[in-house]
């Protein structure tokens, strides 16, 4: 089974586009530093840590998509819904830094570009589509799974639209914009889908055990509580 | 996958240098490699042979960084793919038919990718994770983002393993993990092992605010790196840049 690495690699956009994306990458991680510090203070570090520990060992776990193409999770939605996006954009931001530092899994220079996608954009349309759909998650157990899933559909399939817009910004590919598009969100649906059931069971499994967790059920003044 | 799969021990110049000049320089090398024009063939075997040297000097064995550049096998064959879907004017190749635009952007990819993979490999070669977020963290990146790293790279084997032992655990039970029928036992592993995580997070806290935890982690205390030092580091990158500039200029 070959499995897809879904980070874009070096080369595949010019010079100029990497340095642009770099900088809203940069711009953007700011923001989600700033936001997530009102959602954690002094806990933030530890558990941030945590979260992105398991946003990196979910990713090690593949699922099949078509026969012989197998896609791993993005982890963006899944993070957001149950950590806040600001946390959630910290956690998968780090891991994308991480992966191509030292896995070299994805270029350095498409960095910027590959934590635009996955952990700002997606990471936003993801928890964007939960608030909107806040009402039905907070009803029953199956509205909540009913939202993950489509979060997860909606955070990798604008992550997928990113790339698409980053290539056309200064893509370095020989092909046309739309069969380019085509292909990449035709690709990412299918994986989007796959995220979707994993995202939805797996905020399942967490409401039905700590529901307390669930930064998308709680609340006002999420995480202030004292723990024991 | 371990948390240090691809660091290699060692005791060379490459190894020595500070963490936060080797990231500068690995940053800055791969820029210049992705600036530099597609139809400067030469220019591409100059960025080669400069990181050739670098692997020399660590003692970085070729074979070793060949084999885990195939990392970027998916990219390389949309490379592969665009010679025949290309537009614009075509020509034989070999009694084929290929886009001369197609041919030159799959060359592009290749050659830019595959360099990048490298790039990186040496850096992940030559420094430990641990220096690595030292690196960042000299360079000034957020404190916040650092922490994080140091953490996540602390416990991402640990969690890891904690999913591995999941799984045989299943599998023990007479789990049968086969395809889409898998779904519903990973991702309840998937929400297990987040609870795991996150009330892990929840104990280290405690843990560290017990030993003095402040909100910040101490920062190691590293020699000033004076700017011979920070020269000598980059200077392989400095080179690749040259190489580019040359190849924009006479292209």
């Amino acid at each position: 089974m070959t499995t897809v690495a879904m980070h874009a690699s070096d080369g595949l956009l010019d010079a100029p586009t990497s340095v642009l994306f770099g900088a809203v990458a940069v711009a953007g991680l700011a923001v989600a530093v700033a936001g997530s510090r009102r959602d954690l203070d002094d806990r933030t570090a530890p558990l941030a840590g945590l979260v992105a520990a398991f946003v990196f060992a979910v990713q090690m776990i593949n699922f099949p998509v078509l026969p012989g193409v197998s896609g791993h999770l993005l982890g963006g939605a899944l993070a957001a819904i149950l950590v806040g996006p600001w946390v959630g954009a910290l956690c998968v931001s780090v891991v994308l830094v991480l992966q191509a530092l030292l896995f070299a899994d994805g270029g350095l220079t498409a960095l910027g570009a590959n934590i635009t996608n996955m952990a700002l954009l997606g990471t936003a349309a993801g928890f964007g589509v939960a608030m909107l759909l806040r009402r039905l998650a907070t009803r029953s157990r199956a509205g909540l799974v009913g939202v993950a899933f489509a979060a997860a559909l909606v955070n990798t399939v604008v992550a997928a639209c990113g790339f698409v817009l980053e290539y056309a910004i200064g893509g370095q590919g020989a092909v046309s914009l739309g069969g380019f598009a085509a292909a990449l969100v035709g690709v990412h649906v299918l994986i989007g889908i796959g995220e979707g059931v994993i995202t939805a069971l797996t905020v399942g499994a967490v409401a039905g055990a700590r529901p307390d967790l669930v930064y998308l059920l709680r609340r006002r003044a999420p995480l202030r509580e004292v723990t024991s | 996958m371990s948390a240090s799969v691809l660091h290699r021990p060692g005791d060379s110049p490459v190894h020595r240098l500070p963490p936060q000049v080797k990231v500068v320089a690995a940053f800055g090398a791969v820029l210049a490699v992705v600036a530099t024009p597609r139809e400067a063939f030469w220019a591409f075997g100059l960025h080669l042979l400069v990181l050739a040297a670098v692997w020399a000097l660590a003692g970085v064995p070729v074979g070793w960084l060949a084999r885990r550049a195939l990392i970027e096998v998916p990219f390389v064959l949309l490379a592969l793919v665009l010679p025949f879907t290309g537009g614009g004017p075509r020509t034989e190749v070999l009694g084929v038919s290929v886009s001369v635009d197609g041919a030159l952007a799959g060359w592009n990819i290749l050659v830019k990718g595959t360099l990048g993979v490298l790039t990186s490999l040496t850096l992940a070669a030559t420094t430990h994770p641990r220096d690595i977020v030292v690196g960042l963290q000299r360079l000034h990146a957020p404190r916040l983002l650092t922490t994080i790293a140091g953490l996540m790279l602390r416990y991402a084997e640990v969690i890891a393993a904690e999913a591995r032992r999941m799984r045989t655990a299943r599998i023990c039970r007479g789990h049968d993990p086969r395809f889409l029928w898998q779904a519903g036992a990973t991702a309840r592993g998937i929400g297990v092992l987040f609870l795991r995580s996150y009330e892990r997070g929840e104990r280290v806290h405690l843990a560290m605010l017990a030993r003095g935890w402040t909100g910040a982690l101490p920062a190691p205390q590293g020699a000033r790196v004076g700017v011979r030092r920070w020269l000598a580091g980059v200077s392989p990158a400095l080179l690749v840049a040259v190489v580019a500039g040359v190849g924009l200029w006479t292209a």
